[in-house]
């Protein structure tokens, strides 16, 4: 790859590319957690979840040759660790902040347990589709080349938007997470509500997770997660909770993660490191800038346990 | 909805016990249908037992519910709302993320599972139509004032179909304006014969004003019950406490108008709990021997004040001093200038729930020797004896001084907060909300020490939600209405009405 031959174009460019590549896990862990904390509930294993979604989709994508079964198998192991941290929860006097953390090591932990024999062997990967195919210049084609687990993201981050609003379930959830009370009033159980939720969350985010090493990078590692998952939080936060926000601040992420690499291609041989660290910063920037110590967030579910 | 009749509610011998202690006794009410029911008793007098019963939340040990006339089982809320039989609770059980519109459709029995809103906003338009309220439903409840949201609490029950409503307490968040306007429109429904309606309440002026008949409880048994035409105030209270005595009001120490001003707040500004707006005092002056009340709905920057002058909370500009010396609120300043303060919901905000009632009445002379010298070595006998003082003069009911003050009730954690708050000199008092809560006794004693603290010269400076509690206590009479003073009084000119006025934003 000659990066020479655009020039500084490829900066932006790669920034482009990254950020559609790189944003895919964030979208989904975060719309997973979106889900999940709009029923009150923090579910910070969403990161163990991610690394045990990657280890099962590769591994199941090795055995059977497609990466969609792994993908589901991914799905399906994340719907049991947000159901498991779901069903810890409802027992009283439980913090969900705690259980997360405990999940978290937990899902890492047996991910790589469990991955130890995939580290090896090549598994097929998801498909991206080039939309880049006008143009022969290679890094644009490259920068456009779409996963389609990005277009499913894309898609069903609108559809989230317009589900809390415009059906029983959306409604169902906002409720359960805006006041218990109320929903106990309506007949609702606010546990087995955020056990759904918590659930639902969990097989989102194991999606990711297959994203990570079904596409990009691609293989299975103990590595593979550099804290997706945990900034995946952040960015709810950072979003207020809307699905919509957090398909954009995902892509936000993705082109801050892809700021070193870019950097680095176009021949930046110094300090790119430090723009390694972008995504973490901005993190860090974010959770500053939107909490205040005099004031509560707005559009925050009221019966989460950080906002309470 | 007018074309569903209202329905009649009769409990028969209702007996309710959780293990050995029985919340209920054998209570018969009978509520016929189109009537306006007064339910009246003191906290835990067994009055929320009661309805908890009627809507299913509960299953009394034994005792049998008639609805017109036939006995039914009512074994959840399902069962009860299936019947017409609703509640509107103390607090709101709205959602308050969620607007007016979607409050009402979410809570319906079924509910479809993508919701058409265009149809739906045309069959709301209908059933408003319908309501003796006007509402914006497009609105999140959040944006709502108080007395919408008990509106919307209320139609959100008729659109549900409901014929007999329980109401808990309805009024204890609105002015009084609102408070006459939503009592008269649901008496005019039992009028009509629409609907039936239990009102748990505690105000005597209400019951005489909107109900039709009484019932009183006291402690789990039912007391008394007839015609409101037929009793008075005096036989109520009776019925409700029966004769323990009530601590009486000291009486008014004359006002000096030229006193010493303790308090003084100049162009204070700060952020309130949203950081949206602003809370900004002009000018506030708080003598020595008089009470300044500030009334206000909740949520119009009282609390925010109280947290400025209590230092929790930052301020962008002005000052407060305390006798002309600049007051940051500091334990040495509090120390040096004798400023107390009882802030609201005491358990909470003013204890440390889990250590002992001795620990929690000596956090202010703790670490001080008799002569009021720093000590480095804390003397927990002598903790123990001033406390044991404190204990007996304040007459705190507790099982031991090492008992955890969170075991103690409302009242009693009241008292051991005066206790500590108003021993020694008081140069300045702040209190807010000193009795929501509590019972009759603990109001009236609580009341007079705070009486008996302006006569001996403190300056109090007391926020209250609770308009007949200012009207009592105070010299002055503030209206904080969004953050800011708008109206004083004197007490000799104080009207409910243009109070509430000024409550409501009305100016």
């Amino acid at each position: 790859m000659d990066a020479t031959e655009i020039g500084l174009w490829g900066v932006p460019l790669a920034i482009l590319g990254g950020a559609i590549r790189v944003s895919t896990p964030f979208i989904f862990v975060s719309l997973g957690e979106a889900i999940t904390e709009r029923s009150g509930r923090i579910n910070l294993g969403l990161e163990g979840t991610l690394v045990f979604g990657a280890m099962t989709a590769y591994a199941v994508a090795v055995m059977t040759n497609s990466p969609w079964i792994g993908l589901l198998a991914a799905a399906f192991a994340g719907l049991c660790f947000g159901l498991f941290h779901g069903w810890i929860c409802k027992f009283p006097k439980v913090n969900d902040i705690a259980i997360g953390i405990a999940l978290m090591l937990f899902g890492s932990g047996l991910a790589f347990f469990f991955g130890k024999p995939f580290i090896k062997p090549k598994a097929p990967n998801l498909p991206a589709i080039p939309f880049g195919g006008w143009s022969d210049i290679p890094q644009v084609q490259a920068a456009l080349d779409v996963n389609v687990l990005f277009l499913i993201g894309a898609v069903l981050s609108v559809i989230l938007w317009w589900a809390f609003r415009n059906t029983r379930a959306g409604l169902i959830v906002r409720v359960v997470g805006d006041s218990s009370d109320a929903a106990r009033a309506m007949g609702l159980n606010p546990d087995t509500v955020r056990l759904a939720a918590t659930g639902v969350g969990g097989a989102l985010a194991g999606i990711g997770g297959a994203y990570l090493s079904l596409y990009y990078p691609g293989s299975w590692t103990e590595r593979i997660s550099s804290g997706q998952g945990l900034m995946a939080v952040a960015l709810v936060i950072f979003a207020r909770w809307n699905p919509l926000g957090c398909f954009a601040a995902a892509l936000l992420f993705g082109g801050a993660g892809a700021l070193g690499p870019a950097l680095q291609s176009v021949g930046v041989t110094q300090g790119y490191y430090l723009f390694y660290a972008a995504p973490y910063i901005l993190t860090l920037i974010i959770m500053i800038a939107t909490s205040s110590p005099t004031r509560s967030l707005a559009g925050a579910p009221g019966e989460l346990s950080i906002t309470k | 909805m007018s074309d569903r009749k209202a329905v009649g509610v009769e409990t028969i011998g209702m007996t309710m016990r959780f293990g050995g202690f029985t919340a209920l006794d054998a209570v018969s009410v009978k509520v016929p249908a189109g009537s306006f029911h007064a339910l009246l008793g003191e906290n835990g007098a067994g009055k929320s037992t009661l309805v908890k019963c009627m809507m299913g939340f509960y299953h009394p040990t034994s005792g049998d519910i008639l609805v017109d006339g036939r006995e039914v089982g009512i074994a959840s809320p399902r069962d009860a709302s299936a019947l017409g039989l609703g509640m509107v609770y103390q607090h709101f059980t709205l959602v308050p993320s969620l607007t007016g519109a979607e409050n009402l459709v979410i809570s319906r029995e079924k509910v479809p599972g993508i919701i058409d809103w265009r149809k739906e906003r045309g069959e709301l338009a209908v059933f408003m139509e319908r309501m003796p309220f006007k509402l914006p439903l497009d609105v999140k409840v959040a944006e709502l004032a108080a007395g919408e949201k008990q509106k919307l609490e209320i139609i959100k029950q008729l659109y549900l179909g409901r014929s007999f409503l329980v109401l808990d307490e309805p009024t204890s968040v609105l002015t009084p304006g609102e408070a006459q306007e939503v009592l008269g429109l649901v008496r005019d429904m039992t009028k009509a014969g629409d609907l039936t309606v239990l009102m748990i309440s505690h105000k005597f002026h209400e019951v005489t004003a909107f109900a039709d008949d009484v019932s009183v409880l006291r402690k789990g048994r039912l007391t008394g019950t007839g015609r409101v035409a037929d009793l008075d105030h005096k036989a109520m209270a009776a019925m409700m406490i029966g004769d323990q005595p009530i601590a009486a009001l000291d009486s008014r120490a004359a006002p000096k108008p030229d006193a010493e001003i303790v308090l003084k707040v100049k162009s204070l500004k700060a952020p309130d709990r949203t950081g949206l707006k602003s809370i900004r005092i002009k000018d506030l002056g708080v003598r020595s021997g008089e009470i300044v009340g500030i009334a206000g709905i909740s949520g119009n920057g009282q609390k925010e004040f109280l947290e400025v002058l209590a230092g929790q909370r930052p301020r962008d500009a002005g000052e407060v001093l305390v006798r002309g010396s600049a007051y940051a609120a500091t334990r040495a300043e509090a120390r040096a200038l004798n400023v107390r303060l009882i802030p609201e919901e005491p358990l909470k905000n003013a204890c440390a729930p889990k250590m002992t009632v001795a620990e929690n009445i000596s956090f202010r002379t703790f670490d001080m020797d008799g002569n009021g010298r720093p000590v480095s070595w804390i003397n927990a006998s002598a903790i123990r004896a001033f406390s044991a003082r404190l204990v007996e003069q304040f007459k705190v009911k507790t099982a031991s001084l090492s008992s955890p003050i969170a075991s103690l009730s409302g009242g009693n954690v009241q008292r051991a907060v005066l206790a500590r708050e108003l021993t020694g000199e008081v140069d300045l008092l702040i209190v807010s909300n000193p009795c929501f809560g509590l019972d009759f006794s603990a109001v009236a004693e609580i009341r007079a020490r705070i009486m008996k603290a302006r006569n001996a010269g403190a300056a109090v400076l007391l926020m209250s939600e609770d308009l007949d509690e200012l009207l009592e206590l105070s010299d002055r009479i503030f209206v904080m209405s969004d953050g800011a003073l708008v109206y004083e009084t004197p007490i000799a000119q104080a009207s409910v009405q243009t109070i509430g006025e000024h409550m409501a934003g009305h100016h």
